[in-house]
């Protein structure tokens, strides 16, 4: 039996539209930056991913930042349009936003999940000028923040608003002009493209110094030789995601989850249409991902640090879940393509593994 | 058979892992994650998982299994670092190895293993585990040198029934890193690992410190008829039978002087000639039994510590209290805390921890 992956928000799976952009740019010898003819040609398939990206989210071509990733984009707007201003962000912010700068304030949220939009607007109003970061979807749990709301409180208290992007770009229709932010963190992979190239998208006349000047590539943003076969992966794989195909994911969804008959964090909150954290209480979660995974079935939990080891979820935490009870919480996160018998084969070995753990604690 | 393998990522588990591989059976690998890496070499930015749990993650890679790291590090501080500090305040000198087998091995990868529907529990420990007539037997290893018995007597019956130790038939070490390079492994010539894990540069009291400062605060050393011979820097530097370390106090005239007792209310360490220590009894508590508990007086050898050979006894166990009793063949230096190990020849037999033993204070009491 092949594996099911359920890991999405880790990393989708390839676009095919995707995979055809990275193999033919990877033939291209020229440096984008050569003025020669091959330099040309390789320009010529960055800006064409320039434009499909700006295209889908909403910006002017020249407003999008190539980087290695939404970690680095995230930490471009930091420190870039952070400068000289307060960060505030969402307590259940991706450790790339909440380890990008030391000082920076926590904003709580609700128990479901959502910006505590009171505790943000008495903030904003405690103090000097702030860069707000609000994530568009958690990564975890799939809970949306109130975006709009989130914008107009920034407007009102002259703050700018950074958004990381990176669970909802693709899945959810997304604009950085109709959101009416700053900035927005882009990855890749989590819309079907290949890891190792990100985008922070930016409002018109906004110019963050670099991390790291190099070159000058970027207009002077971001140095370095771009990433170019990733990046035209990049771009056609924003062009392909289809928010559209939402629906059929969440019907998915939504089975999982009558079936499992469990506790669901967030599900008060809107939600990712592919995301479900379920809460089996007393079985640790890292035994569940370890049974799950002999099964054949990909999941995860928390957020995995680079030796495999999983740590106590923040996010969790942070929405007043008790602490034995967020160690018994996994992901599932379905990808695009995820097969239409997903949620019964998920359940099938779900039930199975629930009824070992239920045998020996018996 | 489908095996949980605890992998440390040195080349004794690592071994382990591959002979079963290679045996044809289901092999999931496990590394514990035990204490921070990064914060116990004091390395600004070093990554929470040490080198080991790399190797770890290679060796499995390269034997193609699926291999988890467990994040245990509330756990093992609980159970074995912070248990070890008590132990030292305490006036005792204690085994965190025998602690660690005893909680985060084989009690919690037992019922993961069960948890994952894995019929046996695989470590790289150097013993036998032998089916006899009323159940699985724990022996000593082949190799008397790497032999460590002494280390796993906590180990119930229960856990020792889905436990498999591949190495314990082992002639020798060098067999061990030849079948390391024969399957490929990149560990087969990794140095043996030395020491407490969790104490990397040595300064064990820098641990306690941390967590029970009573245990190295200053106080007297006496000798055993009474007389105040000198100060300390703190019980935790001392062990029973000890003879460095005294500074003043090492010597008493010609004869040289030892550690006869740690008494911990008093934060004194009573010191005296080597006579002095011998003990012929010593009282064991939370004994596990790997045989039926013996109603009659045992006749045993016991081991009091690790690096020695078992010496005759007789072991006299009261069910209804609990309660162990070791008279020795000859007298001899038990340390509070230390495991108390009971030998058939070969076969482990049960065990348990030293008690303090209030004798060799009150001896000094007495004597003042």
């Amino acid at each position: 039996m092949t594996a099911l992956y359920l890991d999405a928000n880790a990393s989708e799976p390839l676009q095919p539209e995707a995979r055809a952009a990275m193999i033919a740019a990877l033939d291209l010898p020229g440096n984008p930056s050569s003025i020669h003819g091959d330099g040309r040609a390789a320009r010529r398939v960055l800006e064409q991913a320039r434009a499909q990206v700006a295209a889908r989210f909403g910006c002017r071509p020249r407003d999008v930042v190539f980087t290695s990733g939404a970690t680095e984009a995230n930490a471009l707007a930091i420190h870039g349009l952070g400068a000289g201003r307060r960060v505030l962000a969402g307590a259940t912010e991706h450790p790339a936003v909440l380890r990008a700068a030391p000082g920076l304030e926590l904003i709580p949220v609700q128990p479901d999940g959502q910006m505590d939009l009171e505790a943000l607007d008495a903030a904003l109003a405690s103090g000097p000028p702030a860069l707000v970061c609000a994530m568009a979807a958690n990564n975890e749990t799939g809970v949306l923040h109130p975006l709009l709301d989130i914008m107009l409180l920034c407007q009102r208290h002259g703050a700018l608003l950074h958004i990381d992007a990176v669970q909802a770009a693709g899945r959810l229709p997304l604009s950085l002009v109709e959101s009416g932010a700053d900035s927005l963190a882009l990855s890749a992979h989590k819309m079907g493209g290949p890891k190792g190239a990100g985008a922070l998208l930016l409002r018109p006349g906004l110019d963050p110094a670099a991390l790291l000047p190099g070159g000058g590539q970027e207009r002077g943003r971001r140095g370095g030789t771009e990433a170019l076969p990733a990046i035209a992966g990049f771009g056609a794989a924003a062009e392909a995601a289809d928010p559209a195909a939402a629906s059929r994911l969440a019907a998915l969804r939504d089975a999982i989850e009558a079936g499992a008959g469990l506790p669901v964090i967030g599900a008060g909150a809107p939600r990712l249409p592919n995301t479900s954290c379920l809460l089996l209480p007393g079985a640790p979660a890292e035994t569940q991902v370890i049974a799950l995974d002999l099964a054949g079935l990909r999941v995860s939990s928390g957020s995995a640090c680079s030796s495999g080891k999983v740590a106590a979820s923040h996010v969790l935490l942070a929405m007043g879940v008790a602490p034995e009870q967020a160690g018994c919480a996994i992901r599932v996160s379905l990808p695009w393509n995820a097969p239409e018998d997903a949620a019964e084969r998920f359940l099938e070995v779900h039930a199975a593994m629930r009824a070992r753990l239920a045998r020996r604690a018996a | 058979m489908k095996i949980l393998v605890a992998m440390s990522g040195g080349v004794d588990s690592s071994v382990v892992a591959g002979l079963l591989k290679e045996q044809g059976h289901e092999v999931i690998g496990a590394t514990l994650q035990l204490y921070d890496h990064g914060e116990a070499v004091q390395k600004k930015g070093a990554c929470c998982a040490g080198q080991d749990i790399h190797d770890a993650r290679d060796v499995a890679d390269r034997l193609d299994i699926p291999h988890y790291v467990l994040d245990r590090e509330s756990r093992f501080r609980r159970a074995v670092i912070e248990d070890f500090a008590d132990a030292y305040a305490r006036g005792e000198t204690p085994v965190p190895c025998i602690r660690c087998n005893q909680t985060v091995k084989f009690t919690d990868l037992v019922e993961l293993a069960k948890d994952l529907g894995a019929e046996a529990l695989a470590t790289g420990h150097y013993v036998r585990r032998v089916d006899g007539p009323n159940g699985p037997e724990l022996r000593r290893a082949v190799d008397p040198t790497r032999d460590q018995s002494y280390f796993l007597f906590a180990t119930t019956r229960e856990q020792l029934a889905l436990s498999h130790f591949p190495l314990g038939g082992f002639a020798s070490k060098a067999e061990v890193r030849a079948e390391a390079q024969r399957l490929g492994l990149i560990v087969a010539a990794k140095p043996d690992s030395q020491d407490i894990c969790f104490v990397p540069r040595g300064n064990y009291h820098e641990v306690v410190a941390g967590i029970r400062p009573e245990a190295v605060q200053p106080g007297q050393i006496e000798h055993v008829d009474g007389r105040v011979l000198g100060t300390h820097q703190g019980i935790a530097r001392f062990t029973v039978g000890q003879g460095r370390g005294l500074g003043m106090a090492s010597r008493d005239g010609e004869e040289p002087l030892y550690v006869a007792a740690l008494d911990a209310p008093r934060r004194r360490v009573v010191v005296g000639p080597r006579s002095a220590l011998a003990v012929p009894e010593v009282r064991v508590g939370e004994v596990n039994w790997l045989i039926a508990p013996p109603e009659a007086p045992l006749a045993c050898e016991v081991k009091l510590r690790a690096r020695e050979m078992p010496q005759p006894a007789t072991a006299f166990w009261d069910a209804s209290s609990a309660s162990l009793r070791v008279m020795l063949q000859t007298p001899a230096i038990a340390a509070p805390g230390q495991g108390c190990v009971l030998y058939d020849g070969d076969r482990v037999l049960g065990g348990g921890f030293i008690k303090g033993t209030a004798e060799a204070v009150d001896r000094g009491h007495k004597a003042a």
